[in-house]
């Protein structure tokens, strides 16, 4: 079973969890930018939390189903239809034959993800069947989808997958209740973004750090898997001073000399030399992950305990999503 | 947290990652110490461990703090304070361990010409005929210390500074993968096209990145490369070989 690319859109790639063990080889750790989407739109149609789906940006990409399926559309809004009518988000779809599904626009957030029943039949590479741009591994061949792409699928069809595909069958319609997921992700134009101090917070002048947190940063167009640069006052350091590069992770903020910061992605590189003002908490990486370029973001420092608290937080709720997904097919 | 016994540091990366920090600057006895740490973290791994990225004087490592919290014992508070906890014991075993030495790799280098067209002005710059720069360039031995930038760029130390050249003024748009240059006191290998600054000097026939094999690189933290000057016949015949 195929899906064809009728369009690619800005950039559309197949992302799993990511493929971890291999940094210390210079092998990034890419990844679904937010992974709770991620999770949740494979939980919807019945696959294991990691597995492949399709992380599209922005707009414009366009498919066609070659048989009959289970999706799910999560992540940010981005005006899917089904055959020219909106479909329904965040809840298993059965997609019929030759159904066209296509993302007009961004209304909300940047990243939607099509999981599929039985996966992307991809080769996995390294563990993992994330794409990796630059260096043209993992994913559909390496690469971002290109019109007339024929995308295998279905092959790993379980029981459970079976359970959905008949659950949605029974019931004809497309199922009433969806996922709530606003308690730990949100889209919007100002977003609130949690962080702790970052290595080198010390290294930063007063009226720096004063900034940092009392202003807001701008999201910049050239803003990408890799690194998210804001725009916004420039941060300075108490005097200049060599840092030798030294492995960073998903939401580091980084300052380099424009004083502009950059927060590394899923696609960072392993490794980094820049002075580190702050660190994203993990829970807080979906939602910087969704802001659209322009929007605005305000940082604000918490402690190490109440960054560890709200990830187990997060963790309970999700697994309360994964329950409730179960109950409700 | 400072440790005054093993003169250590551990600091957190966020809540899911914490840096070890066992020294400052660039020598070849603190790799020693990552090495060896990096060597005891594989043999004892603790449960909710990702992986671990050793840098010039320190490491990485990445973990998951749930797991972490749910396998351990909780007079500690936090998942950071737990894994240091760890660390911290393992640290004390550093001294009786001793990683097992890096492999020697020689990496053939078609020097100067199409493939190295900034040999010359690394040459002017520094005084020296091209000759000089080749012969400098394949004399020493380069030690290892990380992997990063890109998947198999070696970060390299031990290059002699009568051929530290500074970086060009403007990037190139794309270096071809197998490029040699050299960038201030560095020298290093793109295994992957990438737009770069260095100034290229050769270009070497072997690929760094390897992504089907395991490792998937052709050099790791802790080895020892040394460069050997090719001809053009020479690159052309280990070049359709690997084909």
């Amino acid at each position: 079973m195929t899906i064809q690319v009728l369009h690619p859109g800005a950039l559309a790639t197949i992302q799993d969890k990511g493929r971890f063990g291999y940094q210390q080889y210079g092998v990034i750790a890419s990844g679904a930018m937010d992974s709770y989407s991620l999770r949740i739109g494979n939980w919807l149609v019945g696959n294991s939390a990691n597995e492949g789906a399709l992380e599209v940006t922005m707009f414009g990409t366009s498919l066609q189903f070659e048989k009959d399926g289970v999706i799910a559309l999560t992540g940010a809004d981005l005006s899917a239809l089904i055959n020219g009518k909106p479909a329904p988000t965040w809840r298993p779809l059965l997609i019929r034959k030759g159904s066209v599904l296509k993302f007009k626009a961004a209304k909300q957030g940047s990243r939607a993800y099509v999981a599929i029943a039985g996966g992307f039949d991809v080769p996995e590479v390294m563990g993992s069947k994330s794409t990796y741009l630059k260096a043209g591994i993992g994913g559909f061949h390496g690469r971002t989808l290109q019109k007339g792409d024929q995308l295998p699928y279905g092959s790993k069809f379980t029981k459970l997958n079976e359970k959905v595909l008949h659950h949605l069958e029974q019931i004809g319609a497309p199922v009433k209740w969806s996922v709530r997921f606003d308690d730990v992700l949100q889209f919007g134009k100002q977003q609130r973004i949690r962080v702790l101090s970052g290595t080198e917070f010390d290294r930063f002048d007063a009226p720096s750090i004063e900034t940092f947190f009392n202003e807001t940063y701008t999201l910049t167009k050239d803003s990408d898997r890799m690194g998210f640069r804001f725009n916004g006052a420039a941060l300075s350091l108490k005097e200049p001073f060599e840092l030798l590069s030294e492995g960073v992770t998903f939401g580091t903020v980084q300052v380099p000399s424009s004083g502009q910061p950059i927060i590394l992605m899923a696609d960072r590189q392993t490794t980094g030399g820049y002075p580190k003002i702050a660190q994203v908490i993990t829970a807080d990486l979906p939602t910087l992950a969704q802001m659209q370029p322009n929007a605005t973001v305000q940082f604000e420092k918490i402690t190490f305990e109440q960054a560890e608290q709200e990830l187990l937080r997060h963790a309970q709720i999700l697994t309360e999503i994964q329950l409730g997904i179960r109950l409700n097919l | 947290m400072l440790n005054l016994q093993t003169n250590t540091m551990i600091k957190p990366l966020g809540d899911s990652a914490l840096i070890v920090q066992l020294g400052e600057g660039i020598h070849p006895a603190i790799h020693e110490k990552v090495k060896n740490l990096l060597s005891l973290l594989s043999e004892h791994p603790f449960e909710g461990s990702i992986e671990c990225v050793p840098a010039y004087n320190n490491i990485t490592i990445y973990y998951d703090p749930a797991l972490v919290l749910r396998t351990q014992n909780k007079t500690e508070k936090t998942s950071f304070k737990l894994v240091s906890a760890y660390i911290q014991q393992l640290l004390q075993q550093l001294g009786e361990t001793a990683a097992s030495a890096g492999k020697t790799v020689t990496i053939p280098v078609l020097y100067g010409g199409e493939y190295g067209p900034d040999l010359a002005y690394v040459a002017e710059v520094n005084g020296l005929t091209t000759d000089e720069v080749i012969q400098i360039h394949s004399g020493n031995e380069y030690l290892v210390y990380m992997i990063g930038f890109a998947p198999g760029f070696p970060f390299l130390g031990g290059m002699d500074e009568r051929i530290a050249t500074p970086r060009k003024d403007t990037p190139r748009l794309a270096i071809h993968p197998g490029s040699v240059g050299i960038a201030g006191k560095q020298t290093g290998i793109y295994p992957l096209e990438t737009p770069g600054g260095w100034q290229i000097i050769g270009r070497t026939p072997l690929d760094l990145f390897l992504p089907e094999l395991s490792p998937p690189t052709q050099l790791q933290s802790g080895d020892i490369i040394q460069f050997m000057p090719i001809s053009t016949d020479q690159y052309n015949e280990m070049k359709e070989r690997r084909q």
